[in-house]
Order: structure tokens, then sequence, then C-alpha cells
């Protein structure tokens, strides 16, 4: 009996060491777990073969007709594009939403996204070893030495927001609209403030009848694009907390649980009493965890949400550093949420392959246009200003190809 | 003349036999080369990736005991701390256990009962360890945090180890659910241990007017304990490297604390956790050497072990003359 299980599994074993060397044919360390996911749904384009074309030749591209139309036959339509990109974990389900959704649009390009966080995004994006990257930080000077030319160009934005889990001295819990300075933020965070009916929190909160109970902070245990917003927001409006913590995927937090991931600090929330983390906004509001309204620049207290979000893109514009590489805590304007930041795709501004280039170029372009925003809303990010996505679209009108070609046109 | 033409003889015999010895005697060679290159390799990639951090830090990564990624001060002392204790402790707990029950199933248990009960805990094993994370995060940590630790606190909280506020989450969650996980390890090579050791040294200490307690304990375990202790070592070995299960309970804070409630960290968790989002060819750096210590650290374990079954055999050997 025993051995027929052994037997099995080595069968099993077996097949899995033979097939894995022919689901990989680029040299990518794991395109295929994408193209997995991509076909546990339904196939948008039934006519293409799954199997990734043999490995390209770059730059002969252009040398043949680049008014070959591929429309019609869908038999003679030629193998479809394959870009393949790596990056932040926090747009992966939007962006494997609008691949999918672009698929039905242009079947002449296919695209892959391994979410292996933003550090592993930028060093691929750097060795070339994907087309473009993803990242939530944003590109320091020395990586822009080690990849001249890489632009950086934010897709949507997101905002993360102070889940709490208390109640109140009469044993309800505080619903969500707890006031919250940005004073008080760094002050809970630093370990200063320790209980929830500290005289900052009751003068901010007069109604809310506060407990005499110890607040347990909840953080991020991984490094992540959410926990640099954070911290980066925390350092722009506390000297204190910049001394002495500073901003970055991963910090030295002086207090608190540490959960993996969003979900473990959404479920750390959940299951403590008088606790208090920050979470992707999303995962808030998908966990019913009440939340705080946190006080923008322009003093008003404002509730997280993607509109919020959007206006203090919108905002921020005029602050729009040339390389796009935006910071957007602490955005100025009345309806502003402050702890807001944009994801970025990570992409060559002269790329090798001017295929490849076209077709990023277009789904960019796509994924910024309304059926775009609406995949994200539908999803909880928060699309971009206009005025932010106008100068989006003037960088992809500068790309170039092949050592400073133009981009062939369809 | 003799001699030469049996050598002639034994030559044919040998070639005879050669081609297929030769094939098998390569294989295994290469196989057995293979093993060996793979650990050199292993050691100087990991070497190679923490070069940055060790001519940084040099030995003092090892005894500082702050981790702060911003302003590139890193110690490896907290998360070395947190490994070995929490190891430790789910050994001290999964070792009596496990070795008690393969004394039963082993010695006692009638064979209905012994098939069944073997294949439980053997399926212990196969559970996926984001299963215990998520058993521990939702059923566990609630009931330590609640009755357990609250009744320690209040009673016993003058004790370090039982002094701070009780969370559910941290070392106490993860040796506990460390404890579950290598459980099966250590039954199972115990319970073969035992189960090899000659029905003829049962049956002298029965002769001998032995009672049965006495005949496992003086006769039975005794002959098997340096397999015994090789299954615990392998258990150990196991809750060293265990990653997922103790990054979701153990809190994840690079602290060293006496006090079992309160959060700690450990090497291999610290290395998933900040792996993918690093960014800094530093912090990468000493995160691949965080990795380097986990496999000296392994390879410390793995040596005391062998040495303790070592003196043990040999003072069994002394205890026979």
């Amino acid at each position: 009996m025993r051995h027929q299980w052994f037997l099995v599994l080595m069968v099993a074993m077996l097949v899995l060491v033979g097939c894995a060397p022919a689901a990989q044919p680029t040299p990518v360390p794991a395109p295929a777990q994408a193209q997995q996911q991509a076909a546990s749904q339904p196939t948008p384009v039934p006519t293409t073969p799954p199997t990734a074309v043999p490995t390209e030749a770059p730059a002969a591209a252009p040398t043949e007709e680049p008014t070959a139309v591929p429309t019609e036959a869908p038999q003679a339509a030629v193998e479809p594009v394959q870009l393949t990109g790596a990056g932040a974990s926090f747009p992966y389900p939007l962006y494997s939403r609008w691949f999918y959704d672009y698929a039905f649009r242009n079947p002449s390009a296919r695209f892959n996204y391994q979410s292996i966080g933003s550090g592993g995004g930028i060093r691929q994006i750097t060795a070339k070893t994907v087309d473009f990257g993803g990242s939530d930080a944003l590109l320091t000077e020395e990586m822009k030495a080690a990849a001249p030319g890489l632009m950086q160009l934010p897709t949507v934005a997101g905002a993360v927001v102070l889940a709490y889990n208390v109640n109140d001295a009469a044993g309800t819990a505080v619903p969500t609209g707890l006031k919250l300075t940005p004073e008080v933020i760094a002050g809970i965070f630093l370990g200063q403030i320790t209980t929830w009916n500290d005289a900052q929190l009751v003068e901010l909160n007069p109604d809310a009848n506060l407990p005499d109970q110890d607040i347990l902070v909840a953080r991020r245990s991984d490094g992540s694009g959410t926990t640099f917003l954070f911290t980066s927001y925390l350092s722009q409006v506390n000297e204190e907390w910049k001394a002495n913590v500073g901003a970055g995927t991963s910090v030295e937090w002086p207090v608190g649980l540490g959960g993996r991931g969003n979900e473990g600090v959404a479920g750390i929330v959940r299951a403590q009493p008088g606790s208090i983390g920050y979470v992707e906004l999303a995962y808030a509001t998908e966990n019913n965890l009440s939340y705080a309204y946190v006080r923008n620049q322009a003093g008003i207290f404002i509730e997280p949400n993607l509109s919020t979000t959007t206006a203090a893109s919108n905002a921020a514009v005029a602050d729009m550093p040339e390389d796009l590489g935006q910071l957007l805590v602490n955005a100025p304007g009345d309806d502003s949420y402050p702890i807001a930041g944009y994801t970025f795709l990570l992409v060559y501004q002269d790329m090798d392959d001017c295929a490849k280039a076209r077709e990023l170029i277009s789904f960019i372009e796509w994924a910024l246009s309304e059926e775009g925003d609406k995949d994200a809303l539908e999803l909880l990010y928060a699309p971009l200003g206009d005025a932010v996505k106008a100068m989006v679209f003037e960088r992809l009108a500068g790309m170039t190809c092949a050592g400073g070609q133009p981009i062939p046109s369809r | 003349m003799g001699i030469a033409s049996r050598s002639a003889r034994r030559r044919a015999t040998l070639g005879r036999i050669n081609l297929g010895d030769a094939i098998f005697g390569g294989w295994a060679w290469l196989m057995a080369a293979t093993l060996v290159l793979i650990i050199v390799l292993l050691v100087l990639e990991l070497y190679e990736g923490s070069k940055l951090g060790i001519s940084r830090f040099g030995f003092s990564f090892l005894i500082e005991e702050r981790w702060d990624p911003v302003f590139e001060r890193f110690g490896s002392l907290p998360a070395i701390f947190g490994t070995v204790v929490s190891s430790l402790l789910s050994l001290a707990i999964a070792a009596p256990l496990g070795l008690m029950a393969a004394i039963f199933l082993a010695e006692m248990a009638p064979s209905w009962l012994d098939q069944p009960v073997s294949f439980i805990i053997e399926l212990l094993a196969s559970v996926p360890s984001v299963v215990y994370g998520l058993w521990g995060l939702f059923v566990l940590v609630p009931i330590l945090r609640d009755p357990i630790q609250r009744t320690l606190y209040r009673s016993l909280g003058f004790l370090p180890i039982f002094g701070c506020t009780p969370l559910g989450i941290g070392m106490m969650a993860a040796v506990v659910v460390l404890a579950i996980m290598i459980l099966p390890y250590a039954t199972a090579v115990a319970r073969d241990m035992l189960r090899a050791v000659p029905n003829e040294q049962r049956e002298a200490m029965l002769a001998l007017g032995a009672t049965r307690w006495e005949t496992i304990w003086r006769a039975v375990v005794p002959y098997a304990r340096s397999g015994i202790i090789g299954g615990f070592m392998l258990a150990l070995g196991r809750a060293v490297g265990e990653t997922m299960a103790v990054t979701m309970l153990i809190g994840n804070r690079p602290d060293i604390s006496p006090c079992l409630f309160s959060p700690a960290y450990t090497l291999a968790s610290q290395i998933a956790n900040e792996f993918a989002e690093s960014v800094s060819p530093l912090h990468v750096s000493v995160l691949i050497e965080l990795g380097l210590v986990l496999f000296v650290i392994t390879l410390i374990l793995n040596g005391l072990a062998r040495l303790l079954v070592w003196r043990i055999s040999r003072g069994e050997m002394r205890g026979a003359r």
C-alpha cells in the first residue's frame, strides 16, 4: 500500500521534472507561473497557441514590413508579441486584469507580469531580463545611473489607511471616522502615545468616549510599497520620525507586532482588541475594518477613498518632477487624502525591440484611458489625475526603439 | 606460473562483472560528488552574495542587536536568538511527546491501533506549513491569549518568562506550532528505531524478571538511543528552517526578550519577509548573510548531534565491555 503511494509520487515527480524545462523557454525565471495564471481564466484569444514564441531577434523586427496588418484571417495572423514584466505586488491584481481585458482589444500582444516585489522588479529591469518593471518605490540616483534611460511612469494611485479595532468605554465598537492628525499618528507609531484615552486623542475625538486601553500597533513585517508610502508620509510630517526611523520598504519599528502582508496586518487588527495598523484601502474596506480620517495639509480631516486619492494626484501635479518620480504623500489641496502614492511602470525610453515598444506604448495608453480607469475603480485603485496622465502620454510620445529609431506604426 | 594463471582468471572474472559494476560505481560516485558540489556551490554563492555585508560589518554582524534598513545598521543577534530559542523549545516539547508516542506505537499498541495512529502522525508531516500558520493564527492564538497567557501572567507574572503583556502572537505561539510540526519526524524515526531492537533484548530482560516498564526503559530505549537522537536532530533541523508558519505567528520583531509572550524574529522569516522588496545592495547582501548564518547554525547543530550520537555509542561499547 505504502509502496504504491511511493510509486505514484515518484512518477508524478518524474513528470514534473520532465515538463518543467519545456514550460520555460525564455530566460526569465518564472514566466510559466504567470502564464498558468492567465490560462486559468478563459483565454481571450483562442487562436493563439499557448506556447511561447521562440526567442526573438531584437532589431530584426523593424526591417520587416511595418505595414503588414494583423487583422482578418486569424490563422495567418502573426504570433503575438510577448512582453514580460516583473515587480511590485501592490498593482498586480490590476495589471493582470488590464492584460486580460486588453487582450480582447489587441490580440497581437501578450503580457506576463510576475509580482516579485519592487526590489526584484528594479533589479530585473536594470539587468534587462524583462521588458518592463513595476515599482512602488522611487528610483534613486544610484539606480538611474545603473540603468540610463529608464523612465518611471505612474499608472494608478493607492491610499494607505489607518485601520483600528477598539471599543469605546461603553463597549461598542468605534466606527470609521476617528480623527487623527499627523502628529498623533507619528506619536502612536513611535510608541509615545500608548493608550486610547491619551489626551491628544481625546481632544481630537471628544465624542468618541475612548477607553482606557493600551494601543497595540500592527505593522508590516515584510518589505513593502505600503510601508514605504506610510513611512515616507511620517518622515515628511514628523521630524522625529525622520531622524529616528526614516522611510523605506522595511524600517526599524519602535513598537508593534509585525504581520505578513496587508492581510496579515488586517488579521492582527481584526483579532486583537485595541489595535491599530496601516493597510491599503482595499483591505480595510474588504475586511470591514474601521478606519480613520486623517488631517491633510490644508487642515481638513479627509476620509480615505478613491476620489480623495485621485484628488491628491490632481492637486500635487504642480510639484511633479521632471522624471515623474513623485512621492504623492501629504499633497496640498482641500480634498486630498494625505497618505497616498503612485505605483510605477519602469520602461526604457529607448527599447531594444521596436515591436515590443509599440505594443507596450499602446497598452499603457489604453490602460490610462477611460476603459482602464473603469477596471481600476472596480478593483479599488485610484486612477491618475488628468494632468498626470497627460504627462505620461508625453513621455510615451518621446519613446524610441533600437537605438533612437522612431516607433513603427501598426 | 600458478600465480599468473590465477591472477589472469581473476582479471577475467573482474572483467565480466566490471561493466555493470563500473557503470553503477561511476554513477554512485557522480551522484555523491554532485551532492558535495551542490553544498560547496551553495556556500560559495552565499559567501559571494554576502561579501558586501561581511566587509562592512565583519564579526559585529553576529552580536549587533539592531536591524535598521533605512540607516543601514544591521545585526543578526535577535534573529539568531529567535531561531535557536524557538527551535530548541519546540524540540523540548516535541521530543518527550514523540518518544512516548513511539514507545506506545512500537511496544504497546495492538496492531489494529498501531497502523491508523502511525498514519495520522505521519499525516501531520504532510500538512503544508501555511495551513499550520493559519490554524495557529485563527485557533491557537486566541486560546493562548485569553485563558492560557492571561492566567500565567496573573499568577506567575513575577517570573521574567511570563512577565509581559499577553498578546497571543509571539514566541510561545510559534513554539507550540513548531512542536506540532516536528512531532511526526521525531515520532516516526523513534518508532522505527524501537521496532528494530532485536527481540532477544526484550526477552533477556523479561527473563531476568523485569517488568514491562523496566524492559522498555532499561533494555529497549537505550539500545535504540543513538537512532532516536538522530530523529530528534532531524526534527530540530526542520524547526530551524521553518519559515512560513513561524512568520505568521512569531510577531516579527527583532527583539531579544526573556518573555515567552513577546514577539521575536527568526533568520528564515526575516529573509523571507524582506528579500522581495529590498532595494539597496547592502540590504540584499546582509539578507544573504543571514542565509549564511542560518547555514552555519544548521551545520553546528548537526555537528553537535553527531558528537552526541558518537559519544553515546562509545559509552555503550564501554558499558558492554
